[in-house]
């Protein structure tokens, strides 16, 4: 057991630093250690400051995907397959026009109102749905972000901001500086939260009947599900921007070793979200060097192929 | 075979008409021989749109046994997207620079066909998928192309993003006039093939089973269709970018309104209906609204919203 | 002490339970039987709240489960339902120690640990507790879920079908159990149950609805009898005493 949390640990730490010191400005451990100003600059105010938000946003995103899927009681929900994504980038949209002058936390504040509905609505939705058919309900979360997906494109085209939403909807972190990535630090406070009602969360995945039979407020703890979830997209949404399927595909990979008893499996969802989003910009950030390769669409492409794989994969009882 | 649905042609044919007279003809400003030129390619290229999608999808109905999933949906249009990257990719790097125009096209549609069935054969032949897998697993694939080809395009060019944007987003605006003399005599090839496959069609139609029984080759015919299919989509993709709802909202307006549902009919009014809808739009927020590329948004809205509704109802039933 | 008063409920347009009026007592086995469609289920749920009542009351101890919070009645009614089909990935003992979540909240102490091991054994779960639930049997799923609810702990224990799932050797085990467990440790249960033959060997009492009414009730000799099933079920069966027990043969 000690055995494991070490390599954990160590494998975290190598991660880091390795993000720490990859990228165009001249960064090397020995300068560093030397002491130089211009070294300390680049490391202070952009190395670590990215590297940081790499991690927070794996592994909120990771957390938020799970508690997502206990909500909906479907193992294929995460926040771009729920409508949320999209609806928070929609709510920045919204906020950016009516009030422009007002300060992101407010932008934000605005977003989380607009993912909170967006994620109500699906599972309003989803009220509609058969449960013998859990893959309607991706699909449908999937349209639901697409058709608000195009209203946001229709108000910006009108607005003349397709530049501003296509960042935030091309999630990225190569624009993190210092001062401009410290609200993610929020999707670690709202992280804990998470964790609290860990058990809570296990508890409403297992059914409304369940729940009530053991004596929660199962419209209560949904509620505050979704607001944790809509919050934590808002500000990664704001910040970075939309990263798909890291909500997908982490928590249905740790749940395979550890299963979905949340209390255990959450740390291990958020450690390896963190994990895993570092590795994805790290490549990003070899693979065309000087150049970079956004994480959207280096989780693009693997986090698809990844789902497709989760899919037929289990086309036998479908 | 048109009694019962003359009315709906007619009208369709004449609103179609219309939209086309005023697309062509309204507020023209300054010389009328360089407007008509100009508005009656950005014309042609708008009605060969139309009528590819609309055949392409309902005979994709056919073929798959379903109203739910499209060509589109499937992500076939992100495919051929792909497609066109990776053999710039390739061509780029063996400087194969005199491969242009028609035989760059025809290349690009052989690797088309040629992928389009593998894929075809590997989700649907193998195995009895459910309709919602297949969506699904369609339109996870077309994420997946769509960010493969940001990927290369980034390998090859980190520093223009633009080319990119305007491959992977639709707009009848920058439609590619210029591929007119390749597109239309394939779009009316094929048009000419599901001509002389109409009668099978209604057969297909029935079911694998039925069609093997009444002496049809099933799958000869299944794969003509596809080739067909792949051709349309690869054509309208070329033409104009992706757009992937717009199939599926005329297909099932045609099946609305169709009342002798065989395929001839079927295709006729669902690309009068694409017409209207494509012709009709433009020229509304074009001219009129005087809003610039919005069309495909509120089509891939309207469709979005479509899609929602018929998956919905389909279960209820 | 249940007592039930002026209970209805209707599902759509239809009424599902007129009237429904009774009082039981502590402790035994109760079963309530009766066609597909009377109800039977309907009055489970709204009994352990799981649906609201439309009119009338429900008191468990003098507890009003339209008054009493939620997690104050988790720890004196526990209800399984006919379906649960869940998709979460938990291991034996890891559900049935959800089943103390009412009285650790969050906190599981080492009595909450032995009283889940008590049951584990009792469902003969012992040697799968740290197996998946997705992956294991209709039958095993179903001991799994039983025994979260035992682990419960509650005064009163509403069990929908309990044996669906279930072969011959664990149904009969699991209503041993079930008696034991009504016996020696002073529980109330109430079952939803098919197989009139279980009722007849385990049931202290019965309730026969139908059509959304109770039509009779009381104990073995008063319910079980030809005419009375015949008002039930609409069927003829004959009744033989084997063992001092009632069999019902509705076979042919």
């Amino acid at each position: 057991m000690l055995l494991k949390y070490t390599l954990a640990l160590i494998s975290i730490l190598i991660l880091f630093t390795t993000s720490l010191f990859v990228g165009v400005g001249e960064l090397n451990i020995s300068g560093y250690l030397n002491g130089s100003h211009e070294q300390e600059l680049i490391m202070l105010a952009s190395r670590l400051p990215r590297s940081f938000a790499v991690v927070l946003t794996g592994s909120a995103l990771a957390i938020v995907g799970v508690i997502m899927q206990k909500v909906a009681h479907n193992k294929f929900v995460e926040p771009t397959t729920a409508g949320t994504m999209d609806s928070a980038a929609l709510g920045i949209l919204v906020a950016s026009i009516l009030m422009p002058q007002s300060s992101l936390m407010a932008k934000m504040l605005v977003a989380t109102g607009f993912s909170l509905v967006g994620s109500w609505v699906f599972l309003r939705i989803l009220k509609h749905l058969p449960i013998t058919n859990p893959l309607l309900v991706p699909l449908v979360g999937i349209m639901l972000g697409g058709v608000i997906g195009s209203v946001a494109g229709f108000i910006a085209y009108e607005a003349d901001l397709i530049q501003y939403l296509s960042i935030w909807i091309s999630g990225d972190f190569s624009g993190i500086l210092r001062g401009r990535y410290e609200m993610l630090w929020l999707t670690f406070g709202l992280s804990i939260g998470a964790y609290l009602i860990a058990d809570q969360l296990t508890i409403i995945g297992m059914g409304k009947n369940i729940s009530l039979n053991l004596g929660l407020n199962y419209r209560a703890i949904t509620s505050l599900g979704l607001i944790i979830v809509s919050m934590v997209t808002a500000i990664i949404v704001a910040t970075v921007g939309m990263i798909p399927f890291i909500g997908l595909i982490i928590p249905n990979l740790v749940n395979r070793f550890v299963g979905d008893d949340l209390r255990q499996a959450l740390p291990i969802i958020a450690y390896v979200g963190g994990c895993l989003t570092l590795l994805c910009d790290i490549a990003g950030r070899l693979i065309i060097f000087p150049y970079e390769v956004p994480v959207s669409t280096i989780v693009g492409v693997t986090g698809s192929l990844a789902f497709i794989f989760l899919l037929l994969k289990r086309d036998t009882n479908v | 075979m048109f009694k019962s649905d003359r009315n709906t042609l007619i009208s369709l044919g004449l609103l179609s008409i219309t939209f086309i007279i005023l697309f062509l003809t309204y507020n023209v400003g300054g010389s009328w021989s360089f407007a008509l030129a100009f508005r009656g390619k950005k014309l042609v290229v708008l009605v060969l749109i139309a009528i590819a999608i609309a055949t392409s999808t309902i005979l994709f109905h056919t073929a798959t046994q379903n109203r739910i999933i499209t060509p589109s949906i499937m992500g076939f249009d992100a495919l051929f997207i792909f497609i066109q990257t990776v053999l710039l990719f390739f061509m780029g790097a063996i400087q194969f620079i005199s491969f242009e125009g028609i035989a760059k096209f025809l290349v690009e549609m052989g690797v088309m066909v040629s992928v389009f069935l593998a894929m075809f054969y590997w989700l649907f032949l193998r195995g009895n998928r459910s309709v919602y897998l297949l969506a699904l697993t369609g339109i996870i694939l077309g994420i997946f192309f769509r960010s493969l080809v940001n990927f290369i395009f980034r390998i090859l060019d980190p520093n223009s993003f633009a080319v990119l944007q305007s491959e992977l987003f639709s707009s009848f605006n920058a439609v590619e006039t210029n591929l007119i003399f390749i597109a239309a005599p394939m779009i009316i090839a094929c048009l000419f093939f599901v001509y002389l496959l109409r009668y099978k069609l209604e057969i297909i139609a029935l079911g694998k089973n039925t069609a093997v029984a009444l002496g049809v080759n099933y799958r000869a015919t299944v794969f003509a269709m596809l080739a067909i299919i792949a051709i349309l989509v690869a054509v309208s993709t070329a033409l104009v970018g992706p757009i992937t709802f717009f199939g599926l909202l005329v297909s099932h307006l045609a099946y609305q309104i169709t009342k002798h549902q065989n395929h001839l009919n079927l295709i006729i009014i669902s690309s009068l209906i694409a017409i209207c809808t494509l012709v009709g739009g433009q020229f509304i927020f074009e001219k009129l609204l005087n809003m610039q590329a919005t069309l495909s948004i509120v089509i891939e809205c309207i469709g979005g919203i479509t899609f929602l509704l018929i998956l919905m109802r389909a279960h209820k039933k | 002490m249940i007592e039930i008063k002026n209970l209805s409920k209707s599902l759509g347009n239809k009424q599902v339970l007129k009237d429904i009026a009774f009082n039981l007592p502590k402790g035994g086995i109760s079963s309530i039987i009766g066609p597909n469609g009377a109800g039977k289920s309907t009055l489970l749920c709204l009994m352990a709240r799981l649906l609201s009542l439309d009119s009338g009351s429900v008191a468990f101890d003098g507890l009003d489960i339209a008054k009493t919070r939620d997690d104050t009645l988790a720890k004196k009614i526990s209800i399984l339902t006919q379906s649960n089909a869940i998709s979460s990935r938990l291991s034996v003992e890891q559900l049935v120690m959800f089943g103390r979540f009412p009285h650790h909240r969050g906190r599981p102490r080492l009595a909450d640990e032995e009283f889940v091991t008590i049951m584990l054994e009792l469902m003969e779960l012992t040697d799968i507790r740290f197996d998946f639930i997705d992956e294991l049997s209709g039958g095993q799923q179903q001991r799994a879920f039983i025994a979260m609810i035992l682990a419960q702990d509650t005064d009163y224990i509403l069990l929908d079908e309990p044996l669906n799932n279930l072969d011959m050797k664990h149904a009969r085990n699991i209503m041993k159990t079930l008696k034991d467990v009504a016996d020696n440790m002073n529980k109330t249960i109430i079952l939803v149950i098919h197989d009139i033959n279980f009722a007849a060997h385990y049931s202290d009492y019965f309730i026969g609805l139908k059509q959304g009414e109770i039509i009779v009730r009381g104990d073995v000799d008063t319910v079980l009898t030809q005419s009375q099933i015949k008002l039930i079920y609409d069927i003829d069966v004959s009744i033989n005493i084997i063992n001092n027990k009632k069999h019902i043969f509705y076979y042919s």
